[in-house]
């Protein structure tokens, strides 16, 4: 980085120190910070959503579809998640290879030869020539699609429960005014179910912040691989040679994990007071209280 | 619609055949000095060179790809890249899921390493990294196996008295051994452990061709001594040769 970080072995105390922390393999290691927050800013929305529809597939009318919605919640639940995350990112590139042979590829070579998955070179994804940021790009897509999959199906039961908590009297009031169920739904069971969900929801949103690490199982280089390769003890095949120094960065993790949770406990105090006015639960109930 | 769909399949398909295809080695990057990430956060070692060297030979355009040692052969089964050269020993069990290329290391020692010349390795407890030939072998002696996901973790847990010796290749341990200041010594009779054929690049059995090419391009670097000049400059003078 600078000029004089040239020759590390003539440094030292803090001059060594600056070139230390300012090395190449550092800057990766600050940049995995932007990756786990990216995985999380892209993660949480979409499993928000598989989770929307997961509830409401749970609740629908129609036969097979709430069989659907039932089976993904309490299947993908009932998996440890460890199991999930080895699964679906294999099978599911896999999938999109086989597909992609089959519309690519002569269908007289095998795709399966003996152990071997094989997909002639045009089928691969992403392609071999391709640079590794797409190759890497690929890897935090499934990445997001495997935490989705699993992280929506507690949000399908979360919200499940929360729009079954709704009181009935609003919804009957509101056909009692001539809405169809689909008005039902969306004027009164949505906005009023928020209030139940939401302690539910900052739940597992903790969890999924602190379930980041799991990330590395797929290949994507994150905070912990980073502190785990940068403090452990170095010998003169490293240009800054240092013992063991694990403890040090995995503090640094930790003081960045308990910001993360601090930040976002505020977060939901705040929107948790903001649906609380006006509803008649023990909340909202104390607000108005205390408002008179 | 559909003829556009054609079209443009069509010109996947083409595209897909005209292209020169690029190789994708695989590398642990935590097993100094056979790879590893360096202050640049590049990949670097003995494997990195060699390799480069290698794909010159041959002819091949080649590129890196850091991932795992756990899931390292899973993923080069399911096609996510195409060689391991990643400091592994070429053994019986390993050739059941995938084929070597001839070795480019002579068969290397392995040692135990411990905090005193007479630690107990037959019933004490013995840090590996898991997936090792050297778990494999700690497994059938009588000591108790820690095993690790990393090699710098094995050495880890000596230092601080988890295990009572590490068992690893001798080229790995020794740069530690040799700084630390006397603080970690070899065991006692048990600092040459013959294990192993030698290391060689992992392949898919499938991939007949591309071990053909690496194969002639290691014979020949073995041929006009630059695989032993390489060997010397990555493990020191006392380095084994071919």
């Amino acid at each position: 980085m600078f000029a004089s970080c040239a020759d590390p072995k003539t440094l030292e105390g803090l001059a060594w120190l600056m070139c230390y922390l300012t090395s190449g393999k550092h800057m990766l290691f600050y940049l995995s910070f932007g990756t786990v927050i990216l995985l999380l800013a892209i993660t949480a929305p979409v499993a928000l959503l598989f989770g929307f529809g997961g509830a409401l597939a749970s609740r629908s009318r129609i036969a097979p579809l709430r069989w659907f919605g039932k089976t993904y919640t309490s299947m993908v639940r009932g998996v440890p998640d460890i199991i999930f995350f080895l699964f679906v990112p294999i099978a599911l590139d896999q999938a999109f290879e086989w597909l992609r042979a089959k519309a690519y590829c002569d269908p007289s070579v095998p795709i399966r030869q003996g152990n071997d998955f094989v997909v002639c070179p045009a089928a691969k994804l992403p392609l071999s020539t391709a640079p590794e940021w797409v190759h890497q790009s690929y890897g935090v897509f499934l990445a997001v699609i495997a935490f989705a999959i699993v992280f929506g199906a507690f949000a399908a039961n979360v919200l499940y429960g929360a729009m079954n908590a709704v009181p009935k009297a609003q919804l009957e009031t509101a056909e009692a005014y001539g809405m169809s169920p689909r008005q039902v739904n969306r004027r009164i069971l949505i906005p009023q179910m928020w209030t139940y969900a939401l302690p539910g929801l900052a739940n597992l949103w903790m969890i999924l912040i602190k379930a980041t690490p799991l990330l590395f199982v797929l290949g994507v280089e994150d905070i912990v691989y980073w502190a785990r390769e940068l403090g452990g003890s170095k010998t003169s095949a490293y240009a800054y040679p240092h013992p063991d120094w694990r403890i040090y960065y995995f503090l640094g993790i930790l003081v960045f994990y308990l910001l993360m949770t601090w930040g976002s406990e505020r977060f939901f105090d705040r929107i948790r007071a903001r649906l609380s006015s006006g509803q008649a639960t023990m909340a909202g109930e104390a607000m108005r209280k205390a408002a008179s | 619609m559909k003829k556009l769909m054609l079209a443009a399949a069509a010109l996947a398909l083409t595209a897909g055949m005209g292209m020169a295809q690029t190789v994708r080695m695989a590398t642990e990057g935590a097993y100094p000095p056979y790879n590893f990430v360096n202050d640049k956060g590049e990949l670097d070692g003995l494997e990195i060179e060699l390799g480069n060297e290698l794909c010159k030979r041959a002819g091949l355009e080649c590129t890196w790809v850091k991932n795992d040692w756990d899931s390292i052969i899973p993923n080069l089964v399911s096609s996510n890249y195409d060689t391991i050269m990643a400091g592994m020993n070429i053994n019986e069990e390993r050739k059941k899921a995938i084929d070597f290329t001839d070795p480019y290391t002579p068969p290397m020692p392995s040692a135990y390493m411990a905090l005193k010349p007479d630690a107990d390795i037959e019933g004490g407890v013995v840090a590996a990294q898991t997936n090792t030939i050297q778990a494999s072998h700690v497994a059938s002696t009588g000591a108790t196996l820690l095993e690790f996901a990393t090699g710098e973790e094995t050495i880890a847990a000596v230092r601080n008295g988890e295990a009572d010796a590490v068992f690893a290749d001798k080229d790995f341990l020794a740069p530690a051994q040799a700084e630390s200041n006397g603080e970690l010594v070899w065991v006692e009779g048990h600092d040459t452990v013959k294990l192993g054929e030698g290391i060689g690049m992992g392949v898919r059995k499938s991939d007949t061709e591309l071990k053909a090419k690496f194969n002639t391009a290691i014979e020949s670097m073995k041929a006009d001594g630059s695989l032993n000049a390489l060997l010397k400059k990555w493990f020191g003078d006392k380095a084994l040769q071919f």
